[in-house]
């Protein structure tokens, strides 16, 4: 049952990645990168690691393919001619793909598996999240601080790399703001009756 | 390699797959660069099913860690590369990568 499940699952999963580099609209490439994104979390919850599968679904599909889609969407750009060179690039591009896989198809091979090792998502012990946060707030507390660095550096690299000052944007100067005296602000007028204010 | 369970082999060929069509892919797309960004996250996705499926059958944890700490990459470089992109393409007006080796802005 699990293997039938795995089967149709990796064959959608290796089909999508397909379109994703095969499609002619980087739209529709971006579309089924978040099918194979979505189908891996389904490979990953086969074999009992749903954290990650949920980690997966939420990182990957909800912020780097929305991502992708929005650049995409927002670059007004020619798709045609980007997939000029597509056919002369084809065949070394085969070429070496299937140099990759022969080589590691070789090392798989070449491993041993324990065929009659069977796996048990949860041997009776701790839900896989629990496992895992027992572990990634203990021993890898260091590594977690510094994955939350690695990303404050990239949000910080990405708006830095985005942000332009235009002139006809109005901007709120906040020392200005609060620098501000109510002698610069208001001033008082004594208006006479049957005269405007001079 | 293939018995009647699911086994480790079956996961490290669908990784293989994965990663043998996102370098296909980097090399096919030679002009889309939004395409080879694609295809790193493809890569990083085949690189995060075998850790996993490593941890799985290994018994530890740990893989499982490591794929994380691949996930947060993966999401920067994403995000950096786009950023990146956008920059470019505001001063370029395209972005076919051919000529990015010409480096004035």
């Amino acid at each position: 049952m699990t293997l039938i499940a795995f089967y149709i699952l990796s064959s959608i999963v290796v089909a999508s990645a397909l379109f994703v580099v095969a499609a002619r609209n980087p739209v529709h490439s971006v579309l089924w990168l978040i099918l194979a994104f979505f189908t891996s979390a389904g490979l990953l919850v086969l074999i009992g690691a749903e954290f990650l599968a949920m980690l997966l679904v939420v990182v990957y599909v909800g912020a780097v393919a929305v991502l992708f889609l929005f650049v995409v969407m927002m670059l007004d750009i020619d798709f045609v001619a980007l997939k000029q060179g597509f056919q002369n690039y084809l065949v070394i591009g085969i070429l070496l793909a299937l140099t990759l896989l022969a080589e590691i198809g070789i090392v798989v091979a070449a491993a041993t598996f324990g065929g009659g090792e069977t796996f048990n998502p949860n041997p009776g012990g701790p839900t896989n999240a629990e496992a895992l946060s027992n572990v990634l707030y203990d021993d890898y507390l260091l590594l977690f601080q510094m994955c939350g660095i690695v990303l404050l550096v990239a949000m910080m690299g990405a708006i830095v790399l985005t942000l332009r000052s235009r002139p006809s944007v109005k901007r709120q100067n906040i020392a200005q703001q609060t620098g501000r005296k109510r002698k610069d602000a208001v001033e008082l007028k004594d208006v006479r009756p049957g005269q405007g204010i001079p | 390699m293939a018995g009647a369970e699911l086994g480790l082999g079956h996961y490290m060929a669908v990784s293989a797959a994965l990663f043998t069509i996102g370098v296909f892919g980097i090399f096919v797309n030679r002009k889309n660069i939004i395409v080879i960004l694609m295809s790193i996250e493809l890569i990083l996705l085949s690189v995060n099913i075998n850790l996993v499926a490593f941890s799985v059958f290994n018994g530890t944890i740990m893989g499982q860690v490591f794929a994380m700490l691949v996930l947060t990459v993966a999401a920067a470089e994403a995000a950096v590369g786009l950023a990146i992109l956008v920059v470019y393409f505001r001063n370029r007006g395209e972005i076919a990568v051919e000529d990015v080796n010409v480096l004035r802005g």
